[in-house]
C-alpha cells in the first residue's frame, strides 16, 4: 500500500509540474527542456537606476564583439538577459521583441539579447525564432561576467530574467528583474522607453 | 480510523485529483464540445456587432457567439509561427467577409495565450487584424483548452438548438487560406 501511495504521489507531482504554458510555439516543438518551477529571483542587483551602467564587451552571433560603450551618445540601449536557451519562457520572449522592432526604433533604442549560453547553442536556438533584428550576445566566458556586473547571475550559473534600459549618456534608467518563471509584460518595457524618450 | 484506511482514502483522492487534471489538459477533440470558456466583451462596437453580443454584457460564453461555424485561433504575439501565419489568417477572414453566403455563418476569433491586453493590441495593430482578439494573460483559457501549442485552430459547429460540436481541432499554421477554407467548409458540411 505504501508503494501504491508513493507511486500515486509521484504521478501527481509529475502532472502538476509538467503543465508549462510557455515555450508552446510550434516553432520549438519537442525541443524545449522544462526545468519546472524555479526560485523566482536568486540574486541581488548590483546596480540601481541613476548609476553609470557597467560596460562589457561580448561576442555576438554575427561574429563581432559588441560593447555597451559603443552606443554611448548614439542610442538608448535595452538589455534583455534571459536565463537559458531551449527553455520555456525564454523561447517565448525574444520572438515578441523581434515583432516589436518598431517600438525600439520609435524610441531610438537598440536591443541587446544576452544569455550565458555559448555561441553555437545560441545560433541553433535563435534560428527557430526567425531572423532576429537585434544582436544576440554570449556571456558564456568568463562565465556570466556581464550578468554578474549587473547582479543578475543566479547561483546555478544562469541569469535572471532581467531588463535594463541605459540612456545615451550611459546612465541606467530602468531595471526590472522578473520572476524567472514568467515573461514580463511588453507594456512595462514600452512605458519605460517612452518615459525615457519623452524626457 | 485505521492507518491503512487513511492511506487508501488519500490514494483515491490523489488519483481523482490527477484524473481531473488529466481531463483538463486534454486538447479539444473533434466530435466533442468546448469547455466552459468565458470571454470579456470586446470594447469595439464593430466587434460586438460581429459576434452578435449585446453591449450590456461584460462577459459572455463562447457558445453565445452568433455563428453557425466558429473558428477559434489560439495564438501568441511571442510565437514566430503565429506571426508568420497572421497574413494567411487575415486572408481567411477576408475571404469569409467577402462571401455574401459565408459572412453571416462563419465567425473568427483569436485568443492570445499568455498575452496581456497590450500585447494582443500590439499584435492586432501590427497585422491589422479585423476579427476580435481576446487576451488570456494568465493562461486560464489556454489551460482549459488543453495547453495546446500555437498556432492552434478549433472549428465549432453551432446547431439550431444551441448545442455545438467541435468538427476541427488541429495545431499548426493554416498557411494556405483558400485550401483551409475549403477544408473547413467540407468538414463542417456547409
Amino acid at each position: 500500500m505504501k508503494k501504491c501511495f508513493r507511486t500515486s504521489l509521484i504521478f501527481l507531482i509529475l502532472f502538476v509540474t509538467s503543465g508549462y504554458a510557455f515555450g508552446m510555439s510550434e516553432a520549438f516543438k519537442n525541443n524545449i527542456f522544462n526545468p519546472g518551477q524555479l526560485k523566482p529571483v536568486d540574486s541581488i542587483l548590483k546596480v540601481k537606476v541613476g548609476d553609470k551602467a557597467p560596460d562589457f564587451a561580448l561576442p555576438s552571433l554575427s561574429g563581432d564583439k559588441i560593447s555597451l560603450g559603443q552606443f554611448k551618445g548614439e542610442k538608448n540601449v535595452v538589455i534583455s538577459f534571459v536565463p537559458a536557451a531551449w527553455t520555456p519562457v525564454c523561447s517565448d520572449q525574444w520572438p515578441g521583441y523581434n515583432l516589436a522592432k518598431v517600438i525600439f526604433d520609435k524610441n531610438d533604442a537598440v536591443l541587446l539579447g544576452i544569455t550565458v549560453d555559448n555561441i553555437p547553442t545560441l545560433y541553433a536556438w535563435t534560428n527557430q525564432m526567425g531572423k532576429l533584428w537585434f544582436p544576440v550576445l554570449s556571456d558564456f566566458w568568463p562565465h556570466g561576467n556581464a550578468a554578474s556586473m549587473f547582479g543578475v547571475l543566479r547561483s546555478d550559473g544562469v541569469t535572471e530574467r532581467a531588463l535594463f534600459i541605459i540612456d545615451k549618456s550611459g546612465i541606467l534608467r530602468y531595471a526590472h528583474v522578473s520572476d524567472i518563471n514568467k515573461r514580463p509584460d511588453l507594456k512595462d518595457l514600452v512605458t519605460a522607453l517612452e518615459k525615457l524618450n519623452n524626457k | 480510523m485505521k492507518k491503512t484506511s487513511i492511506i487508501n482514502y488519500v490514494v483515491i483522492l490523489l488519483l481523482v485529483f490527477a484524473g481531473i487534471l488529466f481531463a483538463e489538459i486534454a486538447p479539444p477533440e473533434e466530435g466533442g464540445v468546448l469547455p466552459e470558456v468565458i470571454l470579456s466583451l470586446p470594447e469595439e462596437p464593430v466587434h460586438q456587432k460581429y459576434l452578435g453580443i449585446t453591449a450590456n454584457k461584460k462577459t459572455f460564453h463562447i457558445s453565445e457567439i452568433n455563428a453557425e461555424i466558429l473558428l477559434i485561433e489560439i495564438f501568441s504575439m511571442y510565437c514566430p509561427y503565429c506571426q508568420k501565419d497572421a497574413p494567411a489568417v487575415n486572408e481567411l477572414y477576408d475571404k469569409i467577409a467577402q462571401d455574401g453566403n459565408l459572412k453571416a455563418k462563419i465567425k473568427l476569433i483569436g485568443i492570445g495565450a499568455g498575452n496581456s491586453p497590450f500585447e494582443v493590441d500590439f499584435f492586432r495593430n501590427t497585422y491589422k487584424i479585423q476579427f476580435p482578439l481576446f487576451a488570456d494573460g494568465d493562461f486560464s483559457i489556454h489551460k482549459r483548452l488543453g495547453e495546446v501549442r500555437t498556432p492552434f485552430f478549433i472549428g465549432v459547429k453551432v446547431k439550431k438548438d444551441g448545442t455545438h460540436n467541435i468538427f476541427y481541432s488541429k495545431q499548426g499554421a493554416i498557411e494556405d487560406a483558400p485550401k483551409f477554407l475549403s477544408l473547413i467548409l467540407d468538414k463542417a458540411g456547409i
